[in-house]
């Protein structure tokens, strides 16, 4: 394997991480807070076909990114609802989210465009291109550093630079601010925050509506971005992965981003290689599929450092009487 | 709240909202609901082939949604159905292909045995996990879905595939494992069943295992171990019920349910183990047990129900403009409705029933 190569799956596993990173820090907002979510797959997979199908339509990718924010929202809206004032099962909550949303997008994209439940291929302004950033054609020619600038950091799309910047942003917003302070708090303890006198059912619902509009980030980038349009189930599975990425990293910003990395490498051999040799033994691609999975459960079952979830996940708050 | 409410209107009026923005959806995409249900109801009920295909489905729900319905009387949630009947649909194939049974009936015997057992073990690593290790059940059950996904897949494809095949599937199965159709059954009394429909004698085994879970989870000392620590943990352990005991056994049972539904879909229907054999049906499973309130008889009428849905739906795919995924929507407000909303229409029955009774008094 040549440099080129290792610098093309690498450039191909950013591209593959990023929805990963949106959803994983999604999920450590909301779980953080205290509601799990299992439903990260089914809002991604609503803000994926509503930002194509908007993009297609007004040609505007910034209008499908909005539109994408807006339908995960309401997605998380109805599970914070459901878990937070009905005081609900949040997982069943969240399955219910992800096969209403792998239903109502074929369901509306076959009534809106007729394509077997998938959206007009997106093209020029309705897609968001990469960026070059600034010296990446004149330093493309040195050694080592040029191609790693110009192949790996440049060219991706805004989205990708977001994901990247949201990780320094989310460990300032837990670890640095009031409002972080007290979405760890609530998560851990809710009754100590509410005799603190802070709305435990507030805080959470600002969690909930933090992780909606990551999610719905993300899913803009796989149809708008990583893709060029909507098709049926297109996340496949990253909802999953991003929840197997946040207990990898313990719900913790930077290690989420190092294990997305980790996944999206993963991703990108299985993506580049069918089966792969060393030396004697073949590595099967189901193999890599099956890796984040089975790496997560290792790490579930505490055997490579124990993962410990926020103390109140998944318990609903009733105040007492 | 009396009994009844809590065991008929709750249900119903949870099912009602779900078909009111069911046929709102309906109406969004300019399609007539009160036409879609009669299509519906003739394509799932009309005709011996329509109630073959109903109650084929019906009886993978079943499996399915007993598997979940255990697990809950534990508290336990298994979202693993789905894996474990593909890697139970494993243990089916094995037994057919390789085992050389003289009669059906063996072989059915035999074929519930290796699917349950394969069911079993799928969902024993995670129970494991739970019990000894604190590792959330309901994470590791979707871990291990993705995974059986992937280890089918492999198996299929490198392991089981007859030489010269390009289809990722098994070999057919031998004639002498063939199970008898409910045409078959049905002829000797001199009923006329429908002739291609895949409803099999697997549905009989489903009905008996509805039984058989009603006499475990009431009728023995396991079932009220299980129900009390499914009540309250701490109860049950000052009882002197183990709790690393009840999960095991719990999700034992569960997996092997789920993995017995092999024997309808994979050695009744298909006859051969094909890739995404289970379509689904392990997460139907999920409503079904919400829809059936975890109790036998429910889950029997749930997924009848739902067996309804997914050939009537079939039916609308095939002649008008919804497609099939409008099962998934009915699925999935099903879910929301009698699941994460249950205190949404519980809580205003209470009130009605509680001004009643002070009403009277």
């Amino acid at each position: 394997m040549d440099f080129l190569t290792i610098l093309q799956i690498l450039d191909s596993s950013v591209r593959l991480a990023t929805p990963l990173l949106l959803a994983c820090l999604a999920g450590l907002y909301s779980e953080r807070a205290g509601i799990f979510d299992i439903g990260l797959e089914g809002k991604m997979l609503a803000a994926a076909f509503l930002s194509a199908a908007v993009a297609a339509v007004t040609g505007s990718v910034w209008l499908g990114l909005l539109a994408g924010i807006a339908a995960s929202m309401v997605l998380s809206g109805l599970h914070g609802l459901a878990s937070i004032t009905f005081r609900g099962n949040q997982l069943i909550s969240g399955v219910a989210i992800n096969f209403l949303a792998s239903g109502l997008t074929v369901l509306v994209a076959q009534d809106w465009f007729a394509q077997g439940g998938r959206t007009p291929s997106l093209g020029g302004d309705a897609r968001f291109t990469g960026l070059t950033l600034p010296f990446a054609d004149a330093l493309a020619g040195v050694p080592v550093i040029g191609p790693v600038y110009a192949e790996l950091i440049s060219g991706h799309s805004i989205l990708v630079y977001l994901a990247v910047a949201a990780v320094p942003a989310t460990w300032w917003v837990l670890y640095r601010t009031r409002f972080g302070l007290r979405l760890r708090a609530v998560g851990e303890n809710p009754a100590a925050v509410d005799t603190a006198g802070i709305s435990v059912v507030g805080l959470r619902f600002a969690a909930v509506a933090i992780c909606g509009l990551l999610c719905g980030i993300a899913g803009a980038y796989l149809s708008t971005a990583l893709q060029a349009g909507f098709v049926k189930e297109m996340t496949a599975g990253r909802g999953f992965i991003a929840l197997a990425a946040l207990i990898f990293a313990k719900w913790r910003p930077w290690q989420a981003m190092w294990a997305c990395l980790l996944f999206g490498v993963l991703q990108a051999i299985a993506l580049r290689y069918q089966n792969i040799r060393l030396g004697e033994i073949t590595i099967p691609v189901q193999v890599m599929d099956a890796l984040p999975y089975v790496l997560t459960v290792v790490i579930l079952a505490g055997f490579v450092g124990k993962a410990i979830a926020p103390r109140a996940g998944g318990e609903p708050y009733v105040k007492e009487r | 709240m009396p009994k009844w409410a809590e065991v008929i209107l709750v249900p119903l009026i949870s099912l009602l909202l779900a078909a009111i923005l069911s046929a709102l959806v309906i109406l969004a995409i300019g399609e007539d609901p009160v036409a879609a249900v009669k299509m519906m109801v003739e394509g799932a009920l009309g005709s011996t082939y329509a109630w073959g295909y109903t109650l084929y489905y019906a009886t993978n729900f079943m499996f399915t949604g007993l598997a979940v319905a255990v697990a809950f009387h534990a508290r336990m949630f298994n979202i693993g159905g789905e894996g474990q009947a593909m890697i139970g649909g494993l243990g089916v194939a094995l037994a057919c292909l390789y085992v050389p049974w003289p009669h059906w009936s063996l072989g059915l015997l035999g074929a519930i045995l290796a699917g349950g057992l394969f069911g079993a073990g799928w969902a024993l690593i995670p129970a494991w996990l739970q019990a000894k290790r604190g590792s959330h059940v309901v994470i590791t059950t979707i871990m291990f879905n993705f995974i059986a996904a992937s280890a089918l897949n492999y198996i299929l494809v490198n392991l089981l595939k007859p030489k010269g095949s390009q289809d990722p599937a098994s070999a057919r199965f031998p004639e002498a494992v063939h199970l008898p159709t409910l045409h078959e059954l049905l002829a000797p009394l001199g009923i006329n069943f429908s002739k291609a429909a895949p409803a099999n004698v697997s549905l009989l085994v489903a009905v008996a295992a509805c039984v058989l879970v009603w006499a475990l989870i009431w009728r023995t000392r396991l079932g009220y171990e299980i129900r009390a620590y499914g009540q309250s943990e701490p109860g049950a352990r000052y009882a002197g019920i183990s709790g690393v005991r009840i999960i095991l056994i719990s999700m034992v049972i569960s997996g092997a349910l789920a993995g017995c539904m092999a024997i309808n879909n994979v050695m009744g229907e298909a006859e051969r183990l094909v890739l995404n054999a289970t379509e689904g049906a392990g997460f139907i499973g999920i409503a079904v047990a919400l829809m059936g309130r975890s109790h036998p008889f429910g889950v029997f009428l749930a997924a009848i129900l739902f067996g309804f849905l997914y050939q009537g739906g079939a039916e609308l795919a095939l002649w008008t403009k919804i497609p099939r995924e409008m099962i998934t929507v009915i699925q999935a407000l099903v879910i929301l409705f009698t699941g994460a909303l249950d205190n949404m229409v519980r809580a205003p029955l209470e009130r009605i029933f509680l001004a009643a009774r002070r009403g009277r008094g």
